[in-house]
């Protein structure tokens, strides 16, 4: 395994710690959740192939179900988010195209490009995985409600964790 | 066949994606239905220690929310405990005998153990119904009476006042006296008057005896440590370790007794009469 791989492998599994950790006690009014690990996903190298983006999604969102107690649920959502994650790039990727290499954090894009790409991606993942949970529509505005609070506070916490943490331009 | 493997190919993307799906959503349902799935939950060993390390960090910063509902809870058993106590032992149901005695729970704010008058401020007041006179508690036993109460907040003296008295008794022997601190040793008080034809032993323990109707009868008062007798003397001079630590108060209960106006009318009427 080269050296970005194994990097890679230490942010999974720090990901993984600081939500079943720390993030999963941290709920505020019962409805905004910091479902940051979806972060991973969105995060690795732009050139990362689907099918390996489908697989670590799995594996993480499968690893979180587990200390959340809701087999499938965070899997269902993260696999769907990395599905996406490609498509969604190539369609706003800038004028002249990525750097070859590039990352898709902040550092390298721009505040402006980062919350374009994530937003989206992240308001998906939230969607899905609470009506999921919700199994249906039958609190459809308390369920709204989690997510856009959800959403406020894990965007809050993916744009400040990259200003907090130093990006190189490439991995 | 080979249009086939190309298809497959070409779409592989999207037949990962549909596979994984649906086998999480074979999941959820499975879980959902049976509530079986045996290994890949939080009751596993690794999951599990994680969880508890981190439940353990949360409970050490839920601590102080977690001690109020204890104190409550404790108040409320002591309600409870007190009810059945006066049920058994006076063998009535008369409602307002049984609940003569009502606990509300209270935090030490501050606490003094070091003057010879300490007084210990509390969190509950006028508006809890607390009043002047009320006896209070701790976890280990009499803490002292309320002398004044504010909207929300109430004085207390504490059993380390010299002013202090309160009336206990010997469990084993019955016979009772004063409670009263000298002054000293936070840990340590002095049972007075009681008579020489009492045999006081070491290690007796010493209750509230009831006869002042302010705490219910049966509270903790300490233990004896001490007692000599000196030749002359009317009364043994005992001296008693606390059973509350008042070093570490930090929850308190104060005892409402709603037959106290009653009984201290009569008593002086009683006397009234007498002169």
């Amino acid at each position: 395994m080269n050296r970005g791989g194994l990097i890679q492998v230490i942010y999974f599994i720090l990901y993984i710690l600081v939500q079943v950790l720390v993030l999963r006690n941290l709920v505020v009014f019962n409805a905004s959740f910091c479902l940051l690990y979806i972060a991973f996903i969105l995060l690795l190298p732009i050139e990362t192939n689907t099918l390996v983006l489908m697989g670590v999604g799995f594996i993480l969102g499968f690893t979180i179900d587990i200390f959340y107690d809701s087999l499938g649920l965070h899997a269902l959502a993260t696999v769907l988010v990395a599905y996406l994650r490609n498509f969604w790039l190539a369609t706003i990727t800038p004028q002249g195209g990525y750097d070859s290499g590039a990352s898709a954090t902040l550092a390298a894009q721009g505040l402006q490009w980062f919350v374009v790409y994530t937003l989206p991606l992240v308001f998906l993942h939230h969607l899905v995985l609470f009506f999921v949970e919700a199994a249906g529509t039958g609190m459809f505005w308390f369920t709204m409600l989690k997510i856009v609070a959800s959403l406020l506070f894990t965007m809050t916490a993916i744009v400040l964790l990259q200003y907090l943490i130093p990006q190189r331009k490439r991995l | 066949m080979e249009r086939l493997l190309n298809f497959i190919y070409e779409y592989r993307a999207f037949l990962t994606f549909l596979l994984l799906e649906i086998l999480c959503a074979w999941l959820i349902i499975e879980n959902n239905q049976y509530q079986s799935s045996k290994y890949f939950n939080s009751s596993n060993q690794v999951a599990a220690r994680l969880l508890g390390f981190s439940q353990g960090v949360r409970e050490y910063v839920a601590l102080r929310s977690i001690n109020e509902d204890l104190a409550n809870e404790n108040a409320h058993l002591r309600n409870e405990l007190q009810r059945a106590l006066i049920e058994l032992t006076e063998g009535t149901t008369d409602s307002l005998r049984v609940n003569q005695f009502e606990f509300v729970s209270a935090k030490v704010l501050a606490n003094a153990t070091q003057h010879y008058k300490n007084f210990i401020t509390i969190n509950k007041g006028m508006a809890d119904g607390l009043a002047p006179g009320m006896a209070v508690v701790g976890d280990g036993g009499a803490v002292g009476k309320v002398k004044s109460v504010s909207n929300h907040f109430a004085v207390v003296i504490s059993l380390l006042n010299v002013d202090e008295q309160v009336s206990g008794s010997i469990k084993r022997s019955n016979h009772f006296g004063t409670v009263r601190w000298d002054g000293v040793n936070m840990r340590y008080s002095t049972l007075q008057f009681i008579p020489r034809h009492a045999h006081p032993i070491v290690g007796d323990t010493i209750i509230t005896s009831g006869y002042n109707a302010v705490f219910p009868q049966g509270i903790p008062i300490g233990y004896i440590r001490e007692a000599t007798l000196k030749p002359e003397a009317p009364f043994w001079d005992i001296r008693i370790e606390l059973a509350q630590d008042f070093g570490r108060l930090a929850f308190v209960e104060v005892i409402k007794s709603k037959l106290l106006a009653e009984k201290d009318s009569l008593q002086l009427r009683t006397i009234g009469e007498i002169k």
